[in-house]
């Protein structure tokens, strides 16, 4: 699927950010394109690169200024030579469905006490908790990306009839392993932390090593599979 | 052979110039608060500029020398004194086995940055040597300062002395406690009324008691966006000031997350974050536009002015080493 150049927007976010977003969308075609579109800055990056960050449309490159400015001897502004090389690398950009084919497949507790808000969520939609249960974990989600906490993935997407905002007010304290439910997304909380999440259920799967040599368990474009224990 | 804290003041931890590399990951970079201030303290110390420092707070800690060292403070003036004498910050200091650093008072600024030549003996966590305070990871076992915590210094120093040198004061950052900071416009930045575009150019804003290393709450006439916008998350950056459902604007600071979905406003022009990164609570902050060009050539002449300190500061060091 090659772009043209109205299919994006390039913009700074500082002076050693720029942003290539794709639209204001969750869809897993633009996610793909933005995988795609790491994988090729990776492959080939510009001197002074320093890291992307894939979103679920839109693709950030940090970079150091001063080295771009200097390895690439920058005659415009840096962030036009970054924006030329953002546009060049979509070009022909050949995205394939998903890079990743793996399925993770993560064992929950789904009890009242590890999920705290599943019969919330039952009674909001007028089902038994076990209906909730089952409609969860029915499907295969895909992980968008990573962000808010190390290694919380952002999935979806949760079927219509069990999707439920965040809480008003959030939790000061969510147990490390919660499950949770935000909209049509689900995700899982690395680490203790304040949210605002519905908590349905708790898993003992670690999703954050830090001294692995890669700390985290989920990456953009993995599968998962919630089964209940 | 290091520093001992005999008092550990509020949230003293070491940072670097940030985590890099793992942002993809949800791990964000963290670091300095002042970089300008973290960079010139480690350049005063003939250290890489990504060298590990120890950020203070006031109050700030009470550290003894248990090994002759060679440092600098740069940041936030804390009055200083070594073994009671007042000692100026941007330049660097001999301390000897023994001798004691204490903070009296709080002059100007709210970070202090303390670099030590050679560096601290820290382990390292993903390949920096930041404190990530929510992981409890990083720095010093992840955690800020406590009373009784020795740290090691990676080289020894005794008998390192030089004659004294400071930054020239034309490059220090000039700290109050009410700056007007340049902002390039954000992503999000067009789609404010007409009204609240003057508002942000003209407004002042409070520095909110609900500010920390994450993020900066500003308080002041709210703004408006001509049409609601729902945004997904997307990576956002140090500096990026963004616009909360309420109408209030929060500037994201060295901890913030690695993505966030509220409209992006405006990015502080990173030579004049740290003037930020120096304030506290109850202290106010204007914005002022500039171009993106100008934003660059700015930090073009702050990073040749940090050259030419480099440069001069080598020059010294390395005649008695």
């Amino acid at each position: 699927m090659p772009m043209t150049r109205s299919d994006y927007r390039i913009f700074p976010q500082g002076l050693d950010a720029v942003t290539i977003d794709f639209g204001n969308v969750i869809s897993e075609t633009l996610n793909d394109l933005v995988l795609a579109l790491a994988a090729r800055i990776d492959e080939t990056p510009f001197a002074g690169f320093v890291e992307s960050v894939p979103a679920f449309s839109s693709l950030t490159v940090f970079f150091d200024f001063s080295e771009a400015r200097r390895a690439n001897a920058v005659e415009t502004t840096v962030f036009e030579f970054v924006r030329a090389y953002l546009a060049k690398s979509v070009e022909n950009l050949q995205v394939s469905s998903s890079g990743s084919t793996r399925v993770i497949r993560i064992p929950v507790d789904f009890s009242a006490e590890a999920g705290p808000d599943l019969s919330l969520i039952g009674e909001s939609k007028q089902l038994s908790s076990s209906d909730v249960v089952r409609i969860f974990t029915s499907r295969t989600y895909r992980v968008f990306m990573l962000g808010f906490l190390p290694g919380f993935a952002y999935m979806g997407e949760v079927d219509e009839r069990i999707a439920t905002s965040r809480k008003a007010s959030p939790r000061t304290r969510v147990e490390k392993g919660s499950v949770g439910i935000a909209g049509k997304q689900t995700g899982i909380y690395p680490l203790e932390s304040p949210g605002g999440w519905q908590i349905i259920g708790r898993t003992d799967f670690e999703l954050f090593t830090p001294h692995a040599e890669t700390p985290v368990a989920l990456n953009a474009g993995d599968r998962v599979r919630f089964i209940a224990v | 052979m290091g520093i001992l804290i005999r008092k550990p003041g509020m949230l003293a931890s070491f940072q670097d110039l940030g985590r890099s590399g793992f942002a993809r990951f949800g791990i964000n970079p963290g670091g300095v608060m002042d970089t300008a201030a973290a960079r010139i303290a480690n350049i005063l110390c003939g250290n890489p500029d990504g060298e590990t420092v120890l950020e203070m707070h006031f109050p700030a800690p009470q550290i003894e020398f248990t090994a002759p060292g060679f440092f600098a403070l740069c940041g936030a003036d804390f009055g200083a004194r070594l073994n009671g004498s007042e000692i100026e910050p941007w330049r660097h200091c001999t301390a000897s086995k023994g001798d004691s650093l204490v903070f009296s008072r709080q002059i100007n600024g709210s970070r202090a940055y303390l670099a030590v030549r050679g560096g601290f003996n820290l382990n390292r966590w993903l390949d920096s040597g930041s404190t990530n305070i929510k992981a409890g990871l990083g720095g010093l076992e992840g955690r800020a300062l406590a009373a009784g915590d020795r740290v090691g210094f990676q080289r020894n120093t005794a008998g390192f002395g030089v004659p004294t040198f400071r930054a020239s004061s034309r490059m220090l950052p000039m700290y109050g406690p009410m700056p007007t900071v340049r902002y390039v416009a954000g992503a999000e930045f067009e789609l404010l009324t007409e009204h609240s575009r003057r508002t942000l150019d003209e407004g002042l804003f409070l520095v909110s008691p609900q500010s920390d290393r994450m993020g900066f709450r500003l308080e002041g006439p709210p703004l408006a966006l001509a049409e609601p916008i729902e945004l997904v998350s997307s990576a956002v950056n140090f500096g990026t000031v963004q616009l909360l459902p309420d109408g209030q604007m929060i500037a994201l600071m060295a901890d913030h997350q690695t993505s966030g979905g509220y409209p992006r406003l405006a990015n502080i022009i990173p030579t004049d974050l740290p003037l930020v990164a120096q304030l506290g609570a109850g202290n106010k902050i204007g914005f002022h536009p500039v171009s993106l060009e100008e934003a660059e050539r700015l930090f073009i002449e702050f990073e040749r002015d940090l050259s030419l300190l480099r440069t001069a500061c080598k020059f010294r060091l390395d005649a008695i080493d």
